[in-house]
C-alpha cells in the first residue's frame, strides 16, 4: 500500500517551505508572549504561595520540560539498545 | 429499564461470530455492541442476580453510578471500536475482542469478589489472544510474557481474596479499609493490571506488538477496570498517591525515549493512569470523581489515538518514527483528527484533558499535598511534549520520508471522527459527564479565567521547550531497556546460570558415584577367584607345585571360579573362605 519516492521526487510541502517554518516560529513566540501576558488581566490565588509569582506556570512548564528531556536523554545512554538486542541470542 | 448483565451479551454474542461471514460479521459486531450500549444505559440502579456460590452469596449485577459511568464509556468505545474495525474480518479477532470487552464489563458490574475475579480471568486470556493475532514470531513472544505477568497479577488478587474471605466471611466487593496482607495482595494483583511499575513492562511490550485493531481495543479496557476496582475498592489509600506519581513521570521517561509510535503512546498509558490512581490515593470525592472522568475521557482521546496510529500503520505497513513523517500530505483527515486526540491527551483548553484532569490537581490542590501536586502539573506539561506534539509531529509532520499511502478508509475515520467529537463536546460542555459522576461534590467549573490562562502558560512553554531541544529529541533506531528486561535477558541468564550450575553439580556427582561403582564392581566380580587363589596357591606351594604345573593349576582354577564350573565342595569350601574373610575384616 505504500509507495515511497526517491528524495528527489519528494515535492516539498506548505509547511517545509522556510517561510512558513519562520512564520511558525514567530507565531509560537507570540502565542508564549500573549499567555504571559494574559496574566496581567485576571487575578490568580497561589495554592501554596510560592506559585503566586507573576508567570510561574509558564517558567513550571519551561523548566519542567527541558529537565524531563535532558533527564531522558541523560537516561538514554544507559537505557537505549539496539532494535534486535533481545533477538540477538 | 432492565437488569439484564450486560457483559452475557457479549460473552453470549461473542459465540455466533463464526456463524457470520464477510460484511455481514462487521455489522453482527456493530449491533451488538450497539445492543449492549442501550442495555447499559437501560440499567435499573440495584442489585440483582443473587445466587448462592459453596455458600457465598454472589451478586452477578450491580448498578450504581460507579459501575453505571464505567459501563457507558466501555459499552460506548465498544461500539466505535466495531466501528473502527468493519474492515476487519477475522472471526478470531472479533471473538476474543468480545470476551474482552464483556468480561471488562463484568469486571465493573460485578458486586461480589469471586465473579469479579471470574471476569478478570477471562479478561486476561482473551485480551492475550487479541495479541497473538497478529501472528508473528514477535507478538506470539509478547503475548507469551504478556500471559505469565498477568497470571502472577492474577494469584495475587486471587489469594488476597481468599484471605480476605477467610478471614471476614463476606464475599462484597466495597471499600477495603484494613491495612492487612489480604488487602495489599489484591491491591497488588490489580496494580499489575493498571500497569504500575515495576510491573508495567508488559503493557508496552504487548500492546504495540498486536494487530491494528487489537491494539485499538487493549488500550481502553485492562487499566482502567483496574481504576475502576481502585475506585471501588481503595479509595484514599495513601500509598497509591506515591504510586500514581511515579507512573505518570515514568510514563513520560519512557514515551521521550521511544522510537515506535505505539509503544509512545503505550507508555502514555501508564502516565494517565498514574493521574487517575494518584485521584484515588488522594480518595476526596472530588478526586475520586476526577479519576473516574479522567478515565471516562482517557478511554476516548488515547483509543483515537490508537486508531490514528493504526491507520496510518494499516495504509503504511511502518510504525517506527524513523520510518514516518510527512503524512499529512496524503492522511490529512487521520492527521486532524488525531491531533484532537493529542491536543485532548495534554488538557488543551475545549478538549475533554483540560475538563477531566484539573478535577484531580483541583483535588491535590483542597488536601494541600504540595508534591502529588507540583508532580501532576510536571507531568501535566510533559504529556504535551511526548503525546501531545511527539507523536503528531513525527509521524504527520517532521521530515518527509516520501510515504504517499492515501487516506485510510471511511469506516476507520468516521469512528476516529465519533471519539474526536465526543473529546471536543466534552471539553466544551463538560456538564452530562458531570452529572454521571459517582460522588457528590460541590459544583466544579473547568473554565475560569485563572485556569485557562495557567494552563495556555504551562503547554505553551511545553510546546517552545519542545521545537527549542528538538536536535536533542531526535529518533533513533533504538529501543529501551524497562523492567521487562528482568524476566527477559534475567530469565535467560537464570537458564544459563542454572544450566551451568545444576548440570554441571548434576555431572560431577554422577562422575564421583559411578567411580566408586566401577571400583566397587570392578573389585568384586573376581574378588572370589583372587580370594580362591591366595588360599589355594599357599597350599599347593606346601604340597611342592611349582614352575609351569602351579601356573597351570592357577589359571584353571581362577577361570573355574569366574565361570562357576567349580567342583560341588570345592566351590562350597571357596564361598565358605570368603565368608569366613569377610567375617573377619568386619
Amino acid at each position: 500500500m505504500s509507495h515511497k519516492k526517491s528524495n528527489k521526487d519528494i515535492q516539498k510541502g506548505w509547511l517545509e517551505k522556510p517561510r512558513t517554518l519562520r512564520m511558525l516560529w514567530i507565531l509560537l513566540y507570540a502565542t508564549c508572549a500573549l499567555t504571559v501576558i494574559l496574566e496581567l488581566f485576571i487575578s490568580r490565588k497561589p495554592h501554596f504561595g510560592f506559585d503566586g509569582f507573576f508567570g510561574f506556570y509558564a517558567l513550571l512548564g519551561f523548566i519542567s520540560c527541558a529537565l524531563l528531556i535532558l533527564i531522558a536523554k541523560f537516561g538514554g545512554i544507559f537505557l537505549k539498545r539496539k532494535e534486535n538486542y533481545y533477538q540477538e541470542d | 429499564m432492565s437488569c439484564f448483565p450486560p457483559a452475557w451479551l457479549l460473552l453470549l454474542g461473542a459465540l455466533l461470530v463464526p456463524y457470520f461471514t464477510g460484511k455481514y460479521r462487521s455489522w453482527y459486531v456493530i449491533a451488538l455492541t450497539g445492543l449492549t450500549l442501550y442495555t447499559v444505559t437501560a440499567l435499573e440502579p440495584g442489585t440483582f442476580w443473587h445466587v448462592n456460590f459453596f455458600g457465598h452469596d454472589l451478586t452477578l449485577l450491580r448498578v450504581d453510578k460507579l459501575s453505571r459511568l464505567f459501563g457507558i464509556i466501555f459499552s460506548l468505545y465498544a461500539l466505535v471500536t466495531s466501528v473502527y474495525s468493519y474492515y476487519m474480518r477475522d472471526g478470531n479477532q472479533h471473538m476474543s475482542a468480545l470476551f474482552y470487552i464483556g468480561s471488562a464489563l463484568g469486571v465493573v458490574f460485578s458486586g461480589d469478589l469471586i465473579s469479579l475475579y471470574f471476569y478478570w480471568e477471562i479478561m486476561a486470556v482473551a485480551s492475550v489472544m487479541l495479541i497473538l493475532a497478529r501472528k508473528n514470531r514477535a507478538s506470539y513472544a509478547a503475548g507469551c510474557r504478556y500471559v505469565l505477568v498477568h497470571i502472577l497479577g492474577g494469584l495475587c488478587l486471587l489469594a488476597g481474596i481468599l484471605m480476605h474471605i477467610n478471614a471476614t466471611g463476606s464475599v462484597e466487593f466495597s471499600a477495603f479499609t484494613a491495612q492487612n496482607t489480604a488487602n495489599y495482595l489484591m491491591l497488588v494483583g490489580i496494580l499489575v493490571n493498571a500497569a504500575a511499575p515495576p510491573l508495567s513492562a508488559w503493557l508496552p511490550d504487548a500492546y504495540p506488538e498486536s494487530t491494528v485493531t487489537g491494539s485499538v481495543v487493549l488500550s481502553a479496557f485492562t487499566t482502567k477496570t483496574a481504576v475502576y476496582t481502585l475506585i471501588r475498592g481503595f479509595p484514599g489509600w495513601e500509598i497509591l498517591i506515591v504510586v500514581g506519581c511515579v507512573m505518570a513521570l515514568y510514563g513520560i521517561f519512557y514515551a521521550l525515549l521511544e522510537n515506535d509510535m505505539r509503544r509512545i503512546l503505550a507508555y502514555s498509558i501508564i502516565n494517565q493512569v498514574g493521574f487517575m490512581v494518584t485521584g484515588v490515593g488522594i480518595g476526596t470525592a472530588m478526586a475520586l470523581n476526577g479519576a473516574a472522568a479522567h478515565a471516562f475521557a482517557h478511554i476516548i482521546y488515547k483509543g483515537l489515538l490508537f486508531m490514528s496510529a493504526g491507520a496510518v500503520l494499516y495504509m503504511t505497513g511502518r510504525s517506527k518514527c524513523t520510518d514516518l513523517g510527512g503524512l499529512y500530505k496524503t492522511m490529512p483527515w487521520t492527521m486532524l483528527l488525531g491531533t484532537v486526540g493529542a491536543l485532548a491527551i495534554s488538557a488543551f483548553p475545549l478538549t475533554s484533558g483540560f475538563t477531566t484532569k484539573s478535577l484531580i490537581i483541583e483535588g491535590a490542590v483542597h488536601e494541600h499535598l504540595l508534591w502529588a501536586w507540583m508532580v501532576l502539573e510536571i507531568a501535566s506539561a510533559g504529556v504535551f511534549l511526548h503525546a501531545g506534539i511527539k507523536f503528531p509531529y513525527f509521524v504527520f509532520f517532521a521530515k518527509d520520508k516520501g510515504l504517499r499511502p492515501g487516506e485510510t478508509n471511511w469506516t476507520m475515520l468516521i469512528a476516529m471522527g465519533v471519539l474526536a467529537f465526543f473529546c471536543i463536546f466534552l471539553g466544551v460542555y463538560p456538564d452530562p459527564l458531570y452529572a454521571l459522576l459517582p460522588y457528590s461534590m460541590e459544583a466544579y467549573h473547568a473554565y475560569t479565567p485563572s485556569h485557562l490562562v495557567t494552563q495556555l502558560q504551562l503547554l505553551m512553554f511545553s510546546a517552545l521547550v519542545f521545537f527549542l531541544f528538538l536536535p536533542l529529541l531526535k529518533r533513533t533506531e533504538t529501543i529501551s531497556l524497562d523492567t521487562d528486561w528482568f524476566y527477559r535477558k534475567g530469565g535467560k541468564l537464570a537458564y544459563i546460570f542454572l544450566d551451568k550450575a545444576g548440570n554441571s553439580l548434576n555431572y560431577i556427582c554422577e562422575k564421583c558415584l559411578m567411580g566408586v561403582v566401577r571400583t566397587a564392581a570392578g573389585f568384586f566380580a573376581d574378588a572370589p577367584a583372587r580370594i580362591a587363589l591366595f588360599v589355594m596357591v599357599n597350599i599347593w606351594l606346601i604340597a611342592g607345585f611349582r614352575g609351569r604345573h602351579l601356573e597351570l593349576k592357577k589359571k584353571k582354577l581362577y577361570s573355574d571360579v569366574l565361570q562357576g564350573a567349580l567342583p560341588v565342595g570345592l566351590g562350597a569350601a571357596v564361598s565358605t573362605a570368603f565368608i569366613v574373610l569377610v567375617f573377619l575384616i568386619s
